[in-house]
Formats: structure tokens, C-alpha cells, sequence
């Protein structure tokens, strides 16, 4: 029987066919999708932050954009997924609030989407498609087997991308 | 010790947030009491320090449909507090307060532009007293923004206050309270001061050197 696995907020984790993965309630934060589309292996990251260099207390590499996609890459490899038949499908970086002035979190979803893009095309993994931005949470299914990736928001019919 | 490090609360920073969450939340039953007119009741509330990974599920769970309310806080404390309200509670408070009277909702029913500015009221009040509650405590001034509201999945609301908390560390501090008019409202209180801010914070109420 297929499972799905559960990652939750400043997590990651392998997901191998016919399993799937998923992550509930994406808001600011970024899921990342990961599969092999040949051996089927695939992962998926929820990263929270931009830039684990700009934290001092950044135990937890899961949590931010570069050390997560970079970590997510490394288990999958050593899982057998390889780096050149690697694509990513990305979700969520929306802003769930209207911010006045010069609090931190102001574009926050943006700027974790784009430390996610620079990070996956340092890793040169193509991004196939994206649902970011705007003002809502999003819940996210990944399937390694096909690379469907649906996303389901409150009040929207869900999509696959 | 100069800096704090939220993994590492002892008890007594423990026991005097909760005691802070405590009296906040009483003066906030009070606020709503007066605004609603009537007798509110309050739990005492659970107070936590909650891992990311699990604070979702501390919520009723991760897709559980709330109200958040969102406010800046400025003056000798600085970051945000948010108070969250479960959708139905959300939906009896605003019927309520807007002499609606007794009637079902139905889930993800949305609320029109009137309720939502009633919304915002709530939580500005609730928050608000909170805020003064805590003031009065500290001797430190507080001053809050204009509330921002969103309804959504929980989660997704708390991925902001999570961001601004995992600047510091891994876990969030959450303050739980019940209150309870003629039903069970449930409403939790996220507290976000900045780094520096905490250590005001607990130097003013004595706790730190």
C-alpha cells in the first residue's frame, strides 16, 4: 500500500514511489519538490527562511532556503536519485497579512521563493512549475511517480501543476 | 547572561510569561465582556513553548480554518502579537456582536466585509488589552499598529509569527485561552518581541539581571 508521508513547518523528507508526501498550510513558507524523473525518487522540503547566513541560531538546516534544497539534494542522491535528471516544482511564499513600514516579514514569501530559485539553479535543477505569491495558504501533494503536484487552498478547487 | 535563547527557558522565565499570558488574557475577557455585554468566563490558560513542526496540531490541527488577527507592536517593546480565533467561534462572536442572534454556519463560509471590519475590532480590543495589561506590568511603553486579519488554514497563519520566531529558535511561544460566553470560544494569543525585547521584557518584570 502507498502511503503519504507528513512533513511539517522547518522539515524535510524522502518520498519514494508509489508513496507520496505532502505538507499542510504553506503560508509564507515554501514547499519544494524534488523527484528523479527516472528512478522515481523524490523529496520535499518546507523552508521557512531565506538565508541560514543571516540567522545565528541556525541549527535546524531544514529551515532555511539554501540549506534545506541543499540538504533535501544530498539524502535524495544518497538515496539514488541523480542530479541531472532532477526537477523541482515549487508552492507557497504568499503574504498572509498587509504589513505597514519596515517589519522584516514584509515580503518575506517573495524573498524565500527567490532564495529557493537561486539555490535550485545553483544546483542546476530545472524548476517546472510554480504556484507562489499572493494571500492565501496553500496545502501541497507531491507524487514522485508522475510529479503531480497539487495544491489545495480554502475556498479554491484544487489544481495540479 | 546577555542573550536569551528560547530553547533553553527555564522555569522561572517559564512561570513569569505564563503569569504575564495569564493576567492579558483576563483583562482581554474583560474587554470582550464589556463589549459584548454580557458575562465571559476564562480557563486559565495553557501557556507552551511549542516545536514548528508541532504547533499546528497544538491548534486543533494543521488545516483547521481560523481567524487571525495581526498587529504590529512598536514603542519600548517592538514585534507583532497575533490572536487567532477558530472559524466558528469567530462566526458566534461577529453574530453577536453585530445582534445577529442565534444561528448555524456552515464551514468556510466566508465573512462579508462588515464582519470582517467586526473582526478586526475583536481583535484590536482583545489584543489591545492585552498589550495594556502588560504595559501596566512592565512600565514599558507599548504602543500596537492597525490590525491586519486573515482567514485561513492555521498553519498558514502562524508560518508569519513562526518566521519572526525562527529567527531566534525552533519553537514559538503560545498562549492558549478558553473563554466562554454562552459557548466555548477558543482563541489563542502568539506574543512575537524581537530579541531585544525579550530581554527588556523580563529585566522590567524583575526576572532577569
Amino acid at each position: 500500500m502507498a502511503e503519504m508521508i507528513k512533513v511539517g513547518m522547518a522539515d524535510l523528507k524522502l518520498c519514494i514511489s508509489p508513496n507520496s508526501i505532502t505538507t499542510l498550510g504553506l503560508g509564507s513558507c515554501v514547499g519544494v519538490a524534488i523527484r528523479d524523473t527516472g528512478n522515481k525518487v523524490g523529496g520535499l522540503a518546507h523552508v521557512m527562511l531565506p538565508d541560514s547566513k543571516e540567522i545565528k541560531n541556525n541549527t535546524n538546516i531544514a529551515k532555511f532556503a539554501d540549506t534545506g534544497v541543499e540538504e533535501l539534494v544530498r539524502q535524495m542522491e544518497k538515496a539514488g536519485a541523480r542530479r541531472n535528471m532532477m526537477v523541482a516544482k515549487i508552492a507557497g511564499g504568499a503574504q498572509m497579512f498587509a504589513f505597514q513600514n519596515d517589519s522584516p516579514l514584509v515580503k518575506v514569501g517573495d524573498r524565500n521563493v527567490m532564495a529557493v530559485k537561486k539555490k535550485l539553479a545553483e544546483l542546476k535543477i530545472p524548476i517546472k512549475a510554480q504556484d507562489t505569491g499572493l494571500n492565501y495558504g496553500r496545502t501541497v501533494e507531491f507524487y514522485p511517480e508522475t510529479g503531480d503536484f497539487i495544491i489545495k487552498a480554502v475556498g479554491k478547487p484544487p489544481k495540479t501543476i | 547572561m546577555s542573550e536569551l535563547d528560547l530553547n533553553n527557558v527555564d522555569n522561572m522565565y517559564y512561570d513569569v510569561l505564563k503569569e504575564v499570558g495569564n493576567i492579558g488574557a483576563g483583562n482581554a475577557a474583560t474587554a470582550l465582556a464589556t463589549m459584548l455585554q454580557t458575562k465571559v468566563d476564562m480557563k486559565v490558560p495553557r501557556v507552551e513553548l511549542v516545536d514548528f513542526s508541532e504547533m499546528g496540531e497544538a491548534l486543533g490541527g494543521e488545516e483547521q480554518i481560523m481567524a487571525g488577527i495581526y498587529l504590529q507592536i512598536e514603542g519600548d517593546l517592538k514585534g507583532s502579537i497575533m490572536f487567532l480565533l477558530e472559524e466558528k467561534s469567530a462566526h458566534e462572536l461577529v453574530a453577536h456582536l453585530m445582534g445577529q442572534g442565534e444561528r448555524t454556519f456552515e464551514e468556510g463560509e466566508p465573512f462579508d466585509e462588515m464582519e470582517q471590519s467586526a473582526l478586526k475590532e475583536i481583535g484590536n480590543i482583545i489584543t489591545g488589552s492585552y498589550l495594556n495589561s502588560l504595559s501596566l506590568l512592565t512600565n514599558l511603553k507599548i504602543t500596537e499598529s492597525v490590525p491586519s486579519l486573515a482567514i485561513d488554514m492555521a498553519e498558514a497563519l502562524l508560518s508569519v509569527p513562526a518566521i519572526e520566531f525562527g529567527m531566534l529558535g525552533d519553537k514559538m511561544l503560545l498562549i492558549q485561552t478558553s473563554f466562554s460566553e454562552d459557548t466555548d470560544l477558543n482563541g489563542y494569543f502568539i506574543l512575537v518581541p524581537d530579541l531585544p525585547s525579550y530581554t527588556k521584557l523580563l529585566k522590567a518584570l524583575g526576572v532577569m539581571q
